[in-house]
């Protein structure tokens, strides 16, 4: 799965309050929740953003809250994927869990500047920066994170486990 | 191979021997906590599962803290959805208005967080309970609807860092000093993904209240929980609240840390974290001249009788400045009933400070103190993110609640002494 889209570049600790603010959470539809996102840090990228676009940031990405508005206002905006130095370890969980693709790799954050065009492939795990030719390699994920992604987030693989009486404990090992 | 206190309680909810960090582990949560503003996500998310009922009503609590009382019709929805779930699902632990608290100063008091639990809760803050000896981290709505259908989740083991606090502690300086210092030392990713365990004879003599507001902000280092062995101070809090039996865990002796960090807590003094973040700690007598506009003494990391107790010895026969609005917002039903009993409010009503009923309204900006353009709050919250407490251009400065109440007499941020004196 490869998708194509221009760069939104921020630095380190982009919070959730700024990535949706507190006085949005009395929302929840992603489309809602798109319309505001970002907004108290870069107030044109909800206007701008167009689908298939990538936020490029730094280190600690998403710490603050554990808001799942958060996640779901980047994916409501038609964020193809969020590029980053590092999460949040509630960001990172909760942007598997509703399908919204997240890769580690800092290499990229160091060359990428805003507007540059990306293609990530996620089966892969690489970005490939259209403007500059460089392709980099992520972090890869976990063969459970894996197994979670492919099954579409923590929903459908927990109702498969469950409609397959798959679900007892198994000495606690996933 | 020797285990530390969160791998203790994680292999045993895990029906491990043993387990590792970074190993992944499904693990079964004595308590699964939703609020307001995560709940209705999680109800969505748990009716997509294809099951009919929760794994087990009384494990799962639910509360109306963050934009309760209702603020506005968006929130009054929001509440509902939560209300009409807790009573199909025959919740016996579902505070609404009038009983409840804000979560993490509520659940300990009403003995349904316990030593050794895992506590799982869609809020970032679920840490708090570290400070019983309880495994407690914050996770998602969707992690949360999952854990409510089936009573685990999965996670992946973290490190843990094991910070040793030495010395003794100076005049006015309580948890939310000691936490505050360390962020500044450690910064705002310093425990990221990890285990934090608080140890060293500094906080040994430290009270439960204090306790909690530094497991509180673990979450604020990046830390998955936070968490403290448990002593005859953490059975004199549990015994006669506890809703359960519950069992005691202790770290081994050569229990393996990520990183073991050494701090002389005689050295801190009361601290102030300026925007934009809470590692920007520093010493309150370091401050420089901060006009600031309000003070919020209360929430989920300072909203306990302790603190009111120690606001109240800075505001008792003085007057808050009058370019200050001091908002004084008790934790819970419990918390105002022992400040009313005890004259604290009384003291903060005539010192000029409103007291509120408790919600964590103005910490995330929901209600109840929200800041124009260009505004600054002292406050004894636990985020100082832009645009936390309301309008982008204004400006959060944490502090405990000794400082927040200096600050609010003097019309700028001072530590108590200078208002003392």
């Amino acid at each position: 799965m490869k998708r194509t889209g221009k760069v939104w570049k921020y630095g380190h600790n982009v919070d959730t309050d700024v990535i949706i603010p507190a006085r949005y959470l009395n929302m929840s539809t992603p489309e809602e929740l798109a319309r505001h996102c970002m907004e108290d840090l870069d107030p044109t990228f909800a206007g701008g953003v167009q689908p298939g676009d990538v936020i490029v940031a730094g280190e600690n990405f998403g710490c603050g809250s554990s808001r799942e508005h958060a996640p779901l206002a980047i994916k409501g905006a038609g964020v193809s994927c969020v590029v980053a130095h590092s999460f949040a370890r509630i960001f990172y969980r909760n942007a598997i869990n509703v399908g919204l693709p997240i890769l580690e790799c800092p290499a990229a954050v160091e060359d990428v500047e805003s507007g540059h065009q990306l293609a990530i492939d996620l089966t892969a795990g690489q970005v490939h920066n259209l403007t500059t030719g460089q392709v980099y390699q992520a972090e890869p994920y976990p063969p459970f994170m894996m197994a979670l992604i492919n099954a579409g987030g923590l929903v459908p693989y927990t109702r498969q486990r469950i409609e397959t009486g798959n679900l007892s404990m198994r000495a606690g090992q996933v | 191979m020797g285990m530390t206190l969160a791998e203790k309680i994680l292999a045993a909810h895990a029906g491990r021997e043993e387990v590792h960090p970074g190993g992944f582990i499904e693990v079964s949560a004595d308590v699964v906590l939703s609020n307001d503003i995560t709940a209705p996500i999680a109800i969505l998310e748990f009716e997509k599962l294809g099951v009919e009922r929760v794994f087990d009503p009384a494990r799962v609590v639910m509360l109306a803290d963050h934009f309760a009382p209702n603020k506005d019709i968006r929130s009054a929805e929001q509440c509902r959805v939560m209300r009409h779930f807790a009573q199909a699902q025959g919740l016996p632990h579902y505070f609404d208005v009038g009983r409840m608290g804000i979560e993490h100063v509520l659940l300990p008091e009403q003995g349904l967080v316990l030593p050794g639990d895992v506590v799982v809760g869609a809020d970032s803050h679920t840490c708090t309970y570290g400070a019983l000896g309880a495994f407690a981290t914050g996770m998602g709505s969707t992690d949360i609807a999952v854990a409510m259908a089936t009573g685990q989740v999965w996670m992946r083991t973290p490190e843990t860092v094991r910070i040793h606090y030495s010395g003794a502690l100076q005049p006015w300086v309580g948890g939310k000093d000691l936490i505050l210092y360390t962020i500044e030392q450690i910064g705002v990713s310093g425990a990221r993904y990890k285990a934090v365990e608080f140890a060293g004879p500094a906080i040994d003599n430290l009270s439960m209240d204090g306790r909690f507001t530094m497991s509180n902000m673990a979450i604020e280092a990046g830390g998955k929980a936070g968490l403290f062995a448990v002593d005859d101070a953490t059975r004199t809090y549990v015994d006669g609240r506890a809703t359960r039996p519950y069992r005691v865990y202790q770290a081994d002796a050569d229990a393996i840390y990520a990183q073991v960090i050494e701090i002389d807590a005689s050295q801190i003094e009361p601290q102030v974290a300026f925007p934009h973040l809470p590692q920007n700690a520093r010493p309150a007598s370091q401050a420089g001249a901060v006009q600031i506009d309000q003070a919020v003494i209360g929430s989920c990391t300072n909203g306990r009788l302790e603190d009111l107790r120690t606001a109240a010895r800075v505001l008792r026969g003085r007057q808050v400045h009058p370019g200050v609005r001091c908002i004084v917002i008790p934790g819970s039903q419990q918390v105002y009933l022992d400040a009313l009993r005890e004259g604290l409010l009384e003291a903060f009503i005539e010192a000029g400070a409103a007291v509120s009923t408790p919600t964590c309204g103005p910490c995330l900006g929901g209600h109840m103190g929200v800041l124009a353009a260009g505004e600054r709050a002292v406050s004894t919250t636990n985020r100082n993110f832009r645009g936390r407490m309301g309008h982008p251009e204004s400006e959060v400065y944490l502090a405990g609640p000794a400082v927040a109440a200096a600050s609010a007499v003097a019309g700028r941020i001072a530590g108590p002494e200078e208002v003392l004196s």
